[in-house]
């Protein structure tokens, strides 16, 4: 199938940007970033700098691959990261739009690749269980119930792309931040940290430059691994019951200190 | 070279308890003042990074992903192993030990072996403290599944994301101390030279891939948890970034490589579609438990899979190894396939497949529960290639998707060059000359959250260490030397492609030190693979800059060390003259095809010492010996 | 006090003021729907409604001023957010499909401005009445049916209404989430009773200028 692709160039980050217009051919059975690696290898032939773009495990599961497809985080198939969508998808004579994420969180490095370490930084402020090697006790010692750990394993299965970012008209990370509130705020593990681990990465996210929530919804539609919004409803919960609970004081001093 | 594994002596069990009492210890205030580099955010290097600062040391993690929770470790699918011996059926540290001894066809330590036995229980313990959601039975208690290779049901998952789950908690433990301070990240950072002053490894140089960056890091000692090579084929279940470079780098600087002719062929992952394949998706052994492998009988027939009838098919791992069927060990399955497929019975696009097929399960026990064990899996299947497998057989085919051998080191995880540990995939310690399906994971997090941070007090504690900082001259030379190869690469402006020479490489890899090996190929491959390295060094096409993000670039310098290592792949493939494990020598066969080992000449780890440029590398030996069990050969049938 | 600050410190306590506050606003709205509708019923109802709203005296000024604070505190938290929302993406995309958020949750902001609009001129129209054309003390019914049979301003009115629906249609479902109150068993029915709520309120109200504009009222 012949293609148009509009692809965002950006030589650096501090560089501006442009869309520039490129033509190929493509292969139905073809994943998306092999008809890129295709434009590539074409591009490097002409003497052109090849487009960059962030992937790694092309299965689906490192969160590396970040591509706004047609105005779609990952492109227009539900449920899949770009680097699982296949040129099926599409057919002869489209226009393809390939855009970065966009966030002023995520400055864009070049082309379609943008730094999303901000996302680390809200884990590191409380999206764990500290548990220091050698102090745990047998792993059957507390019995979860089923349930709590299946619903604890759908929040756990995020893979931290940022598709809920880039897809949510206020930028906010709401989706990806109450994922890991939700995997370990369900676990028994959880909860000695459960107050504290909410009002520092809430708050994380705000000095990070993301937007709020306005429940838009679009994050979950963009979302891969299918992370329900009902993940958000729960960590504002928390979030209100440790602020307004006992030992919210010290906790929100602790959060915002 | 020295090849002292520094095993201690006494009864099995008692070797690591043993060695902990007589290890010494740095003080808590001392601690502080000793720097650790870490290349990798791995399940090894991310378990022993959170580990290490937890103690008090200053480390520094590197990783050439965005964030540290890409490592490659985050694709594996199915489970962990461990001996806990929760489902009662005759578990013991001794029994994994012995599986893991035997499925790696005796080509690794016993002592190195057993305290990988010995430490599993505590990783389970480890990671649910953590909050892993491993996989739960209705009354709360964790689940197991089985693998292959095991008479016992020992393997801890969760959902075919085991992997992910593990390694999300180790990042959580390191980006916890991140955010204490006690660890410095280098994301996007990629290491492309050690440094050695005064014969002891004391820093790194690495790019920082945004800004193009030669950055050199001090320490008092580095780790290398830099995975597998297992890319070096071009086409594997790799990530595409896995590489040898780190490890190759060190190998260039004295420390010894054992065993690179021992890597692994998964026999279940999704054909190649077209000349654009990028790289293969596994699915997982699983599968095989209700699934059925099978040719047509006659080469070249298009029929569609539904109207072959019975009695033309051929159901070839059920007549060869009625015993086992179509659950055979994974070296041998992939050789069947590959075997049907030279025969000219291949199917699908290329004639590079076989049938993998549920339709006696589907009518044995219905649709619904075979969605229910293999739903997720069957949906990746049909979005990569657009096929119902519930309607029509899967295509399958064997890929390259471990790699046993690695950088030598001994019971420490100390290699030859002092002051160099060596963690996870990327060193060669457990696996022989084969892996057990979920023991990969089980071995990177042992070495990091349960060995190596004893092992590295007692070399600190030991070391006399002078304060080296990175105004040294050795440091001053590795950046030299490194911006010097990136300069060349950018330079040379030829024709061809990175990835056309990587694909080639590939290809003669896959051909002839792939799943079959023999003397003609390899040699073979050995007069081809420099001739393609000349030309790579003439012809390459790498645009762009150093002073910029240069994807280009960073491939570029991958592929280089891949094509000097895949020539000592070939060298350590064609000396070994038998076949074990992964290594199947078509000359060492018995009559009916199976394997045939050595044991008087090649009980040992084979661990090569570079000698300069130009020069052949030298071919050191590790003796192997086996006290506690009795080598044996394997048997399927 | 620590714990009142933060609740406005990040995004997710200002979404927490505005839903509270929201809340706060549908409360009196339903009151207030209610109270109007009656003027269908009997005008002299309304009258006396109002009267006995008078009677409470200072008791009806301290509900006045919570309920400006209350339209404040959410105006104050709307524009704060949006600042943050626009400040998040500086650059926009070239392309950008919504897919799900509907019509009502896209138009909260200018919806809300719409809204505010409507509040203070309405205001001026029928409690002060600087901006109605006959506007007589106390007359509340008379007051709105003269009000109202200026058609602009009767339109003005159906329109506001309209969006007040929009508003509150996604603004209560949107409660429920930003307060956490979600739950498996009546998580569906959220949404059911947003719009249930949001239709029974501004079509309550819209039904009054729609009379006036028929010519019924
Ligand atoms: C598809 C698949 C499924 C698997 N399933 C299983 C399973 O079910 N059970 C099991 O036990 N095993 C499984 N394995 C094997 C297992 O996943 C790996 O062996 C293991 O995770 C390796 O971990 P590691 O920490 O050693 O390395 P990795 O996870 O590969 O990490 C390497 C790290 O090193 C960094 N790095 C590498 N080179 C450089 C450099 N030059 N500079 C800076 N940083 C560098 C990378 O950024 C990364 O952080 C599977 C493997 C694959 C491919
Ligand atoms: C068609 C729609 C509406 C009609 C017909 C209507 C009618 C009236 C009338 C008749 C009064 C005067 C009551 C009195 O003086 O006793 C009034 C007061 C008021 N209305 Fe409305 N209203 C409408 C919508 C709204 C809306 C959407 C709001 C927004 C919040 C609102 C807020 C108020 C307020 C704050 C007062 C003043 C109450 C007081 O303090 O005395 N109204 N309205
Ligand atoms: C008539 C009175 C009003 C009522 C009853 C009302 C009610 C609500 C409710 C219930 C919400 C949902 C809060 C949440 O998401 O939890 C909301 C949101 C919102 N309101 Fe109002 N509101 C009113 C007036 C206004 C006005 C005057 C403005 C603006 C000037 C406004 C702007 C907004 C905005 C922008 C939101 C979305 C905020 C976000 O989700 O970020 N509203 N409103
Ligand atoms: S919540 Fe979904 S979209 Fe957001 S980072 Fe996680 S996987 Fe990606
Ligand atoms: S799209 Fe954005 S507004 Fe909220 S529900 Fe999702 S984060
Ligand atoms: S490349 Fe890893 S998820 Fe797409």
């Amino acid at each position: 199938m012949n293609l148009t692709l509009k692809v965002w160039r950006q030589p650096g980050p501090k560089a501006a940007g442009k869309f520039v217009q490129y033509t190929t051919t493509a292969d139905e059975h073809m994943s998306f970033l092999e008809m890129l690696d295709v434009v590539n290898e074409e591009l490097l032939t002409k003497g052109d700098e090849p487009i960059a773009f962030d992937h790694d495990c092309r299965e689906g599961i490192c969160g590396s691959c970040a591509l706004m497809i047609n105005g779609a985080p990952h492109g227009p198939r539900k449920a899949t990261t770009t680097c699982q969508l296949h040129m099926r998808t599409f057919k002869d004579g489209d226009t393809i739009v390939i855009e970065p994420w966009r966030a002023s969180a995520f400055p864009v490095l070049r082309d379609l690749v943008v730094d999303r370490s901000a996302l680390d930084r809200i884990i590191a402020v409380g999206g764990f269980i500290a548990a220091p090697t050698g102090s745990a006790q047998d792993g059957n010692a507390i019995p979860i119930p089923k349930e709590d750990s299946d619903l604890a394993m759908d929040a756990a299965s995020c893979i931290g792309c940022g598709a809920c970012v880039a897809a949510c008209p206020n930028a906010s990370a709401m989706l990806f931040t109450a994922a890991k509130v939700s995997h370990l705020g369900r676990l028994p593990q959880g909860q000695p940290e459960r107050d504290r681990r909410v009002l520092a990465m809430v708050q994380q996210m705000d000095d990070e430059g993301f937007g709020g929530c306005t429940n838009y919804g679009e994050c979950q539609e963009a979302c891969p691994k299918g992370i329900s919004v009902e993940n958000i409803a729960r960590m504002n919960r928390d979030w209100v019951r440790a602020t307004l609970s006992d030992r919210g004081e010290s906790a929100v001093a602790a959060g915002t200190g | 070279m020295n090849l002292d594994a520094k095993i201690p002596g006494g009864p099995l069990e008692e070797k690591w308890d043993r060695h902990k009492k007589d290890l010494r210890l740095v003080s808590p205030a001392n601690k502080r003042k000793f720097d650790v580099i870490i290349v990798g955010s791995g399940l090894a290097g991310a378990s022993a990074a959170a580990s290490l600062a937890e103690l008090g040391y200053n480390v520094s993690c590197f990783c050439f992903q965005d964030s540290p929770r890409r490592a490659h470790s985050i694709a594996a699918q199915g489970g962990i192993n461990a001996a806990k011996n929760y489902q009662n059926d005759g578990d013991s540290s001794w029994r994994l030990f012995h599986d893991t001894i035997k499925g790696g066809d005796f080509r690794a330590r016993e002592g190195n072996v057993y305290r990988l036995a010995q430490v599993s229980a505590n990783i389970i313990d480890q990671c649910v403290a953590q909050g892993v959601p491993f996989a739960r039975e209705y009354g709360g208690l964790l689940a197991n599944r089985s693998f292959g290779g095991a008479q016992v049901s020992r393997t801890f998952y969760a959902r075919g994301q085991t992997g992910q789950q593990l390694l999300i908690g180790a990042y959580q433990a390191l980006e916890r101390q991140i955010g204490k301070g006690t660890v410095t990240m280098y994301s996007r950072h990629e290491m492309l030279e050690l440094v050695v002053v005064n014969g002891r490894a004391r820093g790194i140089v690495a790019r920082d891939l945004v800004t193009g960056e030669m950055q050199s890091f001090a320490a008092h000692t580095v780790v290398l948890g830099t995975g597998g090579y297992g890319n070096a084929f071009y086409l594997s279940t790799n990530a595409k970034g896995c590489n040898v470079t780190a490890a190759y780098r060190a190998y260039k600087k004295g420390a010894g490589f054992a065993n690179p002719c021992f890597t692994q062929i998964h026999p279940t992952c999704i054909p190649v579609a077209g000349d654009f394949q990028s790289k293969l998706t596994l699915m997982s052994e699983s599968l095989r438990n209700d699934g059925r492998v099978w040719v047509p009988k006659e080469p070249g027939d298009t029929r569609k899979p539904a109207d072959i009838p019975e009695a033309e098919r051929d159901y070839y791992l059920e007549r060869k190894y009625p015993s086992y069927g179509n659950l055979a060990p994974r070296d041998i399955a992939s050789r069947a396939a590959k075997e049907a497929c030279d025969a000219g019975l291949g199917v699908g696009p290329g004639g590079r497949g076989v049938f993998l097929d549920f339709s006696t399960a589907i009518k044995r026990l219905g649709e619904d529960t075979i969605r229910e064990r293999y739903g997720n899996l069957f949906e990746m299947y049909e979005r990569i290639t657009d096929e119902n497998p519930y309607q029509t057989p899967m295509r399958i085919y064997p890929a390259v998707h471990y790699t046993m051998g690695g950088l030598w080191v001994d019971y420490n995880l100390m290699s030859n060059l002092p002051g160099l540990h060596v963690i996870g995939e990327a060193n060669f310690s457990d696996h022989g000359a084969n892996r057990l399906g979920a023991s990969a994971l089980m071995q990177g997090l042992a070495d990091g959250y349960f060995i190596l941070p004893y092992t590295i007090g007692d070399y600190l504690a030991g070391a006399k260490l002078e304060p080296v900082d990175t105004t040294h001259q050795a440091f001053r030379d590795a950046e030299a030397e490194a911006n010097a190869r990136l300069g060349k690469l950018l330079s040379i402006d030829g024709t061809r492609s990175v990835d056309s020479f990587h694909k080639e490489l590939g290809h003669i890899l896959w051909e002839k030190c792939g799943m079959a090996r023999d003397r003609a190929g390899l040699q073979d491959a050995l007069a081809r693979i420099p001739a393609l390295r000349a030309e790579f060094w003439e012809n390459v096409k790498v645009p762009g800059s150093a002073e910029t993000l240069n994807q280009s670039l960073e491939k570029a310098g991958r592929v280089a060390d891949f094509l000097e290592f895949g020539e000592l792949m070939c060298s350590d493939a064609l000396i070994r003259e038998e076949s074990c494990g992964g290594h199947f020598r078509t000359e060492y066969q018995t009559e009916d095809g199976e394997a045939m080992r050595d044991d008087e000449r090649f009980t040992h780890a084979a661990v090569w010492e570079y000698q300069g440029e130009g020069k052949a590398p030298v071919r050191h030996i590790e003796p192997l010996t086996f006290e506690f069990v009795k080598l044996a050969t394997r048997s399927y049938k | 006090m620590n714990r009142i600050i933060a609740l406005w410190q990040t995004a997710v306590g200002k979404k927490v003021a505005m839903a509270v506050t929201g809340l706060a606003l549908v409360l009196f709205l339903i009151s207030h729907m209610i109270s109007n509708v009656l003027v269908f019923e009997n005008p002299q109802h309304l009258d006396d409604y109002g009267a006995w709203l008078r009677s409470f005296g200072p008791l009806l000024w301290v509900a006045r001023l919570g309920l400006l604070a209350a339209v404040s505190i959410h105006i104050a938290a709307a524009w704060q957010l949006t600042r943050m929302a626009r400040a998040a993406r500086p650059a926009d995309y070239n392309r950008h499909e919504l897919r799900v958020s509907s019509y009502a949750a896209r138009t909260m902001r200018w919806g809300g401005v719409l809204l505010l609009a409507f509040i203070v001129f309405h205001i001026f129209h029928l409690t002060l009445g600087t901006l109605h054309p006959d506007f007589v003390e106390g007359a509340v019914s008379r007051n709105l049916k003269s009000g109202l049979a200026v058609k602009p301003v009767a339109a003005f009115y159906a329109l506001a209404m309209i969006f007040l629906g929009l508003h509150l249609g996604h603004g209560i479902w949107s409660v429920f989430q930003t307060l956490g109150l979600n739950h498996p068993a009546w998580n569906a029915s959220r949404k059911v009773i947003a719009v249930t709520l949001a239709v029974l309120v501004a079509g309550g109200l819209l039904s009054i200028p729609v009379a006036a504009l028929l010519g019924l009222l």
